[in-house]
Protein backbone atom coordinates (compact mmCIF):
# COMPACT_ATOMS: atom_id res chain seq x y z
CA UNK A 1 0.00 0.00 0.00
CA UNK A 2 1.07 3.55 -0.71
CA UNK A 3 0.50 6.80 1.06
CA UNK A 4 0.70 9.88 -1.13
CA UNK A 5 1.16 13.31 0.43
CA UNK A 6 0.84 16.66 -1.25
CA UNK A 7 1.66 20.01 0.35
CA UNK A 8 -0.25 23.24 -0.29
CA UNK A 9 0.00 26.77 1.06
CA UNK A 10 -2.34 29.67 1.57
CA UNK A 11 -2.20 32.95 3.47
CA UNK A 12 -5.10 34.13 5.63
CA UNK A 13 -5.86 36.25 8.65
CA UNK A 14 -7.73 35.39 11.81
CA UNK A 15 -8.46 36.51 15.30
CA UNK A 16 -8.73 34.10 18.20
CA UNK A 17 -11.71 35.20 20.24
CA UNK A 18 -14.36 33.02 21.81
CA UNK A 19 -17.85 34.46 22.36
CA UNK A 20 -18.17 32.08 25.31
CA UNK A 21 -15.41 33.87 27.20
CA UNK A 22 -15.20 37.34 28.75
CA UNK A 23 -12.97 40.03 27.26
CA UNK A 24 -10.46 39.49 30.07
CA UNK A 25 -10.49 35.70 29.62
CA UNK A 26 -10.06 36.03 25.84
CA UNK A 27 -7.05 38.28 26.36
CA UNK A 28 -5.55 35.96 28.97
CA UNK A 29 -6.05 32.74 26.96
CA UNK A 30 -5.28 33.92 23.44
CA UNK A 31 -2.80 36.70 24.27
CA UNK A 32 -1.67 38.65 21.21
CA UNK A 33 -3.77 36.36 18.98
CA UNK A 34 -6.80 38.14 20.49
CA UNK A 35 -5.80 41.51 18.94
CA UNK A 36 -9.17 42.86 17.65
CA UNK A 37 -7.73 43.74 14.25
CA UNK A 38 -6.56 40.17 13.63
CA UNK A 39 -3.27 38.93 12.20
CA UNK A 40 -2.20 36.50 9.48
CA UNK A 41 -0.23 33.35 8.76
CA UNK A 42 1.26 31.49 5.83
CA UNK A 43 -0.53 28.22 6.43
CA UNK A 44 0.92 25.01 5.03
CA UNK A 45 -1.43 22.10 4.55
CA UNK A 46 -0.38 18.52 3.84
CA UNK A 47 -3.05 16.16 2.57
CA UNK A 48 -2.32 12.40 2.73
CA UNK A 49 -4.28 9.65 1.03
CA UNK A 50 -3.64 5.92 0.94
CA UNK A 51 -4.28 3.22 -1.58
CA UNK A 52 -2.91 0.55 -3.89
CA UNK A 53 -1.15 1.23 -7.17
CA UNK A 54 -3.20 1.69 -10.33
CA UNK A 55 -1.17 -0.48 -12.69
CA UNK A 56 -2.18 1.50 -15.79
CA UNK A 57 -1.00 4.86 -14.44
CA UNK A 58 1.70 3.80 -11.97
CA UNK A 59 0.02 6.07 -9.44
CA UNK A 60 -1.88 5.52 -6.21
CA UNK A 61 -3.64 8.86 -6.64
CA UNK A 62 -4.36 11.23 -9.52
CA UNK A 63 -2.53 14.35 -8.34
CA UNK A 64 -4.42 16.65 -10.71
CA UNK A 65 -7.72 15.61 -9.15
CA UNK A 66 -6.43 16.15 -5.64
CA UNK A 67 -5.06 19.58 -6.63
CA UNK A 68 -8.45 20.53 -8.05
CA UNK A 69 -10.31 19.34 -4.95
CA UNK A 70 -7.97 21.22 -2.61
CA UNK A 71 -8.07 24.31 -4.81
CA UNK A 72 -11.88 24.37 -4.78
CA UNK A 73 -12.40 23.38 -1.15
CA UNK A 74 -9.47 25.02 0.60
CA UNK A 75 -7.22 27.37 -1.36
CA UNK A 76 -9.93 29.42 -3.07
CA UNK A 77 -12.30 29.79 -0.11
CA UNK A 78 -9.53 30.39 2.48
CA UNK A 79 -6.63 32.00 0.57
CA UNK A 80 -6.19 35.71 1.26
CA UNK A 81 -9.32 35.78 3.39
CA UNK A 82 -10.16 36.94 6.86
CA UNK A 83 -11.32 33.60 8.28
CA UNK A 84 -13.54 35.14 11.00
CA UNK A 85 -15.30 37.55 8.67
CA UNK A 86 -15.43 35.66 5.39
CA UNK A 87 -15.68 31.93 6.09
CA UNK A 88 -19.11 30.86 7.31
CA UNK A 89 -17.76 27.86 9.26
CA UNK A 90 -16.05 30.32 11.62
CA UNK A 91 -19.15 32.33 12.44
CA UNK A 92 -19.30 31.71 16.16
CA UNK A 93 -16.41 29.20 15.97
CA UNK A 94 -12.91 30.41 16.87
CA UNK A 95 -10.57 29.83 13.92
CA UNK A 96 -7.81 28.16 15.88
CA UNK A 97 -5.66 25.91 13.73
CA UNK A 98 -7.30 22.95 15.43
CA UNK A 99 -10.69 24.14 14.17
CA UNK A 100 -9.25 25.18 10.80
CA UNK A 101 -7.65 21.75 10.33
CA UNK A 102 -10.92 20.02 11.24
CA UNK A 103 -12.83 22.25 8.79
CA UNK A 104 -10.34 21.49 5.99
CA UNK A 105 -10.47 17.77 6.71
CA UNK A 106 -14.28 17.86 6.86
CA UNK A 107 -14.52 19.67 3.51
CA UNK A 108 -12.16 17.20 1.84
CA UNK A 109 -13.94 14.22 3.37
CA UNK A 110 -17.37 15.49 2.34
CA UNK A 111 -16.30 16.04 -1.28
CA UNK A 112 -13.87 13.12 -1.53
CA UNK A 113 -16.16 10.61 -3.22
CA UNK A 114 -17.12 13.11 -5.94
CA UNK A 115 -13.44 13.57 -6.80
CA UNK A 116 -12.42 9.95 -6.21
CA UNK A 117 -15.48 7.77 -6.84
CA UNK A 118 -13.76 4.39 -6.41
CA UNK A 119 -12.86 2.44 -3.29
CA UNK A 120 -9.34 3.95 -3.39
CA UNK A 121 -7.56 6.24 -2.72
CA UNK A 122 -8.88 7.09 0.75
CA UNK A 123 -8.29 10.34 2.59
CA UNK A 124 -6.07 9.57 5.58
CA UNK A 125 -5.10 12.82 7.24
CA UNK A 126 -4.64 16.56 7.09
CA UNK A 127 -1.63 18.22 8.68
CA UNK A 128 -1.69 21.98 9.05
CA UNK A 129 1.23 24.18 10.05
CA UNK A 130 0.17 27.64 11.25
CA UNK A 131 3.84 28.57 11.51
CA UNK A 132 6.83 26.24 11.09
CA UNK A 133 6.65 25.71 14.87
CA UNK A 134 2.93 25.06 15.40
CA UNK A 135 1.65 21.95 13.65
CA UNK A 136 -1.69 20.13 13.94
CA UNK A 137 -2.72 16.74 12.53
CA UNK A 138 -6.23 15.46 12.01
CA UNK A 139 -7.01 11.91 10.93
CA UNK A 140 -9.97 11.66 8.57
CA UNK A 141 -11.52 8.91 10.69
CA UNK A 142 -11.50 11.22 13.74
CA UNK A 143 -14.19 13.50 12.32
CA UNK A 144 -17.62 13.18 10.74
CA UNK B 1 12.21 1.94 17.53
CA UNK B 2 12.44 3.49 14.09
CA UNK B 3 15.70 4.74 12.57
CA UNK B 4 15.62 6.85 9.40
CA UNK B 5 18.45 7.73 7.07
CA UNK B 6 18.11 10.15 4.15
CA UNK B 7 19.82 9.99 0.77
CA UNK B 8 19.45 12.23 -2.26
CA UNK B 9 19.86 11.75 -5.96
CA UNK B 10 19.14 13.81 -9.06
CA UNK B 11 17.62 12.16 -12.11
CA UNK B 12 15.42 12.80 -15.10
CA UNK B 13 12.27 10.98 -16.13
CA UNK B 14 9.23 11.03 -18.37
CA UNK B 15 5.84 10.12 -16.95
CA UNK B 16 3.76 8.43 -19.59
CA UNK B 17 2.12 5.05 -19.64
CA UNK B 18 2.02 2.88 -22.78
CA UNK B 19 -1.38 1.63 -21.57
CA UNK B 20 -2.90 5.10 -21.95
CA UNK B 21 -3.66 7.22 -25.00
CA UNK B 22 -1.66 10.37 -25.78
CA UNK B 23 -4.60 12.45 -24.57
CA UNK B 24 -4.95 10.49 -21.32
CA UNK B 25 -1.21 10.74 -20.67
CA UNK B 26 -1.36 14.52 -21.17
CA UNK B 27 -4.36 14.86 -18.89
CA UNK B 28 -2.97 12.64 -16.15
CA UNK B 29 0.68 13.62 -16.12
CA UNK B 30 0.50 17.14 -17.58
CA UNK B 31 3.92 18.69 -18.23
CA UNK B 32 5.55 15.54 -16.80
CA UNK B 33 4.51 13.68 -19.98
CA UNK B 34 6.88 15.82 -22.10
CA UNK B 35 8.73 13.11 -24.08
CA UNK B 36 12.12 14.84 -23.75
CA UNK B 37 11.97 14.40 -19.98
CA UNK B 38 12.61 16.64 -17.01
CA UNK B 39 14.39 16.16 -13.69
CA UNK B 40 14.05 16.28 -9.94
CA UNK B 41 16.25 16.38 -6.88
CA UNK B 42 14.81 13.29 -5.26
CA UNK B 43 15.06 12.81 -1.51
CA UNK B 44 14.62 9.32 -0.07
CA UNK B 45 13.98 8.60 3.62
CA UNK B 46 14.61 4.95 4.48
CA UNK B 47 13.19 3.85 7.83
CA UNK B 48 14.15 0.68 9.67
CA UNK B 49 12.48 -0.77 12.69
CA UNK B 50 14.20 -2.77 15.42
CA UNK B 51 15.55 -2.92 18.95
CA UNK B 52 18.89 -1.44 19.95
CA UNK B 53 21.69 -3.96 20.38
CA UNK B 54 22.29 -4.26 24.15
CA UNK B 55 26.06 -3.95 23.68
CA UNK B 56 26.37 -1.20 21.06
CA UNK B 57 23.14 0.67 21.88
CA UNK B 58 22.44 0.88 18.14
CA UNK B 59 19.60 -0.58 16.06
CA UNK B 60 22.10 -0.89 13.23
CA UNK B 61 25.46 0.43 12.18
CA UNK B 62 24.75 3.66 10.28
CA UNK B 63 28.04 3.36 8.37
CA UNK B 64 26.83 0.04 7.04
CA UNK B 65 23.39 1.51 6.21
CA UNK B 66 25.02 4.42 4.39
CA UNK B 67 27.00 1.95 2.28
CA UNK B 68 23.89 -0.07 1.42
CA UNK B 69 21.89 3.03 0.44
CA UNK B 70 24.71 4.33 -1.71
CA UNK B 71 25.11 0.98 -3.47
CA UNK B 72 21.39 0.24 -3.92
CA UNK B 73 19.96 3.74 -4.55
CA UNK B 74 22.49 6.47 -5.29
CA UNK B 75 24.80 4.51 -7.60
CA UNK B 76 22.08 3.16 -9.92
CA UNK B 77 19.81 6.24 -9.86
CA UNK B 78 21.97 9.35 -9.54
CA UNK B 79 22.40 11.53 -12.64
CA UNK B 80 20.55 9.05 -14.84
CA UNK B 81 17.59 9.29 -17.19
CA UNK B 82 15.47 6.71 -15.37
CA UNK B 83 13.37 5.60 -18.38
CA UNK B 84 16.44 4.84 -20.48
CA UNK B 85 19.11 3.84 -18.01
CA UNK B 86 17.57 2.27 -14.91
CA UNK B 87 15.50 -0.91 -15.23
CA UNK B 88 12.63 -1.56 -14.55
CA UNK B 89 11.77 1.95 -15.75
CA UNK B 90 12.31 0.95 -19.37
CA UNK B 91 8.89 -0.71 -19.03
CA UNK B 92 7.43 0.75 -15.79
CA UNK B 93 6.46 4.44 -15.59
CA UNK B 94 8.89 6.10 -13.14
CA UNK B 95 6.25 7.74 -10.95
CA UNK B 96 7.20 8.42 -7.33
CA UNK B 97 5.07 5.40 -6.38
CA UNK B 98 6.98 3.06 -8.69
CA UNK B 99 10.34 4.50 -7.62
CA UNK B 100 9.43 3.94 -3.95
CA UNK B 101 8.38 0.37 -4.74
CA UNK B 102 11.58 -0.32 -6.71
CA UNK B 103 13.73 1.04 -3.88
CA UNK B 104 11.80 -1.16 -1.45
CA UNK B 105 12.51 -4.22 -3.62
CA UNK B 106 16.21 -3.37 -3.76
CA UNK B 107 16.51 -2.76 -0.01
CA UNK B 108 14.15 -5.22 1.63
CA UNK B 109 16.33 -8.35 1.13
CA UNK B 110 19.25 -6.57 2.79
CA UNK B 111 17.39 -6.26 6.10
CA UNK B 112 15.75 -9.64 6.51
CA UNK B 113 18.15 -10.97 9.09
CA UNK B 114 19.36 -9.42 12.28
CA UNK B 115 17.70 -7.10 14.69
CA UNK B 116 15.94 -4.83 12.22
CA UNK B 117 13.62 -4.82 9.23
CA UNK B 118 12.67 -2.30 6.56
CA UNK B 119 9.63 -0.32 7.67
CA UNK B 120 9.08 2.35 5.01
CA UNK B 121 10.55 4.08 1.99
CA UNK B 122 9.56 7.70 1.47
CA UNK B 123 10.36 9.33 -1.87
CA UNK B 124 10.12 13.11 -2.22
CA UNK B 125 9.83 14.06 -5.87
CA UNK B 126 9.65 17.71 -4.79
CA UNK B 127 9.31 19.20 -1.29
CA UNK B 128 5.55 19.42 -1.99
CA UNK B 129 4.94 15.86 -3.16
CA UNK B 130 6.03 12.62 -1.57
CA UNK B 131 5.01 8.98 -1.44
CA UNK B 132 5.44 6.41 1.33
CA UNK B 133 5.63 2.70 0.55
CA UNK B 134 5.52 0.15 3.35
CA UNK B 135 5.47 -3.17 1.50
CA UNK B 136 2.28 -5.12 2.14
CA UNK B 137 1.46 -3.19 5.29
CA UNK B 138 -0.52 0.06 5.48
CA UNK B 139 1.65 3.12 6.10
CA UNK B 140 -0.69 4.84 8.51
CA UNK B 141 -0.47 3.81 12.12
Amino acid sequence: MFRVTRRYAFAASHRLHSPELSEAENRRIYGKCNNPFGHGHNYEVEVSAGGPLDSATGQALDIGRLDQLVREQVLEPFGHRNLNAEVSAFRGVTPTSENLGVEICRRLKRNWSAAFPGEWPRLEKVRIAETPRNIFEIRADEIE
Amino acid sequence: MVVTRRVEFSASHVCRSPELSEEENRRLFGAAANPYGHGHNYVVDVSLEGDPDPVTGMVLDLKELKGILNREIVEPYDHRFLNYEVPPFDRVTPTAENIAQDIWKRLEPQFRSGRHRLRSVRVYETPDFFVDFCGGRPCFA
